[in-house]
């Protein structure tokens, strides 16, 4: 079994990877896509300190991430829902020229 | 190399490729797919890591609903956009310097914590029973909560992509 390190690598770089996603690229569904990569990360964190620190007979950290996923998956349809009325107004969805708050 | 490191280290390789693959991708539907290949990698290392249920969950839950709904929202979403606009904001250096940052400070404190150091305790056993015993004694108004929440964000992602009617 690889020790804990490495699984809190591996959470590390695919967060480091979803948060450049989020600042670096124009369209608003890939930063989208960068946030869930990011919630992820932080699931796969939780499951490893779940599986490798002291009573893990609680089922803390399984249960937080079952309401995790719950929660981002909720925020994944209002998120796209949002994307999908901005596109409908600006007629783009490239975050840059999503400039101006009159309706 | 024993099994488990191999598995591991195959199923890294496979969801930072797959993650780096979804920001450098010019076309979006390919970085959705993509994404599904790293939410299904991250899916088997819960499985590896004896979380069978979380595994199952996100695999019916990111790749089955998410990485759909993502797909859907490509293809309402598309213009008349040229394909060889760029594809990369005006600030990227910035933004790869700071997840650079973010990452490099995370590593410095993973690696030289002294916590962390230890072998693996025996495998728990994470039986769905005592999963549902849990969410029904003890983490009741988490559920409901979260129940209400999904209703509620349902109701609101319609309503927020609604064809507007013409009024009058």
């Amino acid at each position: 079994m690889p020790p804990l390190p490495c699984y809190l690598l591996l959470a590390a770089m695919l967060f480091a990877i979803g948060l450049a996603a989020a600042l670096t690229r124009r369209n608003a569904i890939i930063v989208l896509i960068g946030i869930e990569l990011m919630l992820n990360a932080a699931n796969l964190n939780f499951i490893a300190f779940w599986r490798y620190g002291p009573n893990p007979e609680t089922l803390r950290g399984v249960l937080f991430v079952i309401f995790a996923i719950g929660v981002a998956a909720a925020e994944a349809a209002v998120g796209l829902a949002l994307i999908i009325a901005l596109h409908k107004h600006f007629k783009t969805t490239h975050v840059d020229q999503v400039d101006s708050m009159r309706g | 190399m024993t099994f488990p490191a191999l598995t591991f280290a195959l199923l890294a390789a496979v969801i930072l490729s797959a993650a780096a693959a979804v920001m450098m991708f010019r076309n979006l539907v390919h970085s959705a797919l993509v994404l599904a290949v790293a939410l299904s990698g991250l899916a088997a290392l819960y499985l590896q890591l004896h979380a069978q249920f979380v595994g199952f969950a996100q695999l019916l839950v990111y790749v089955g609903a998410v990485a759909i709904l993502i797909v859907f929202a490509i293809l309402l979403t598309r213009g008349n956009e040229p394909s060889d606009q760029v594809i990369f904001s005006p600030g990227r250096w910035v933004g790869a310097g700071i997840a650079l940052a973010v990452f490099g400070v995370l590593a410095r404190v993973i690696l030289t914590s002294r916590l962390l150091a230890g072998s693996a305790p025996p495998a728990p056993a994470a039986a769905v029973k005592e999963i549902g015993q849990r969410m029904m004694e003890r983490y009741v108004l988490p559920l409901e909560v979260m129940g209400l929440l999904l209703t509620v964000a349902l109701i609101g992602a319609v309503v927020l992509a609604l064809r507007e009617r013409p009024s009058g």
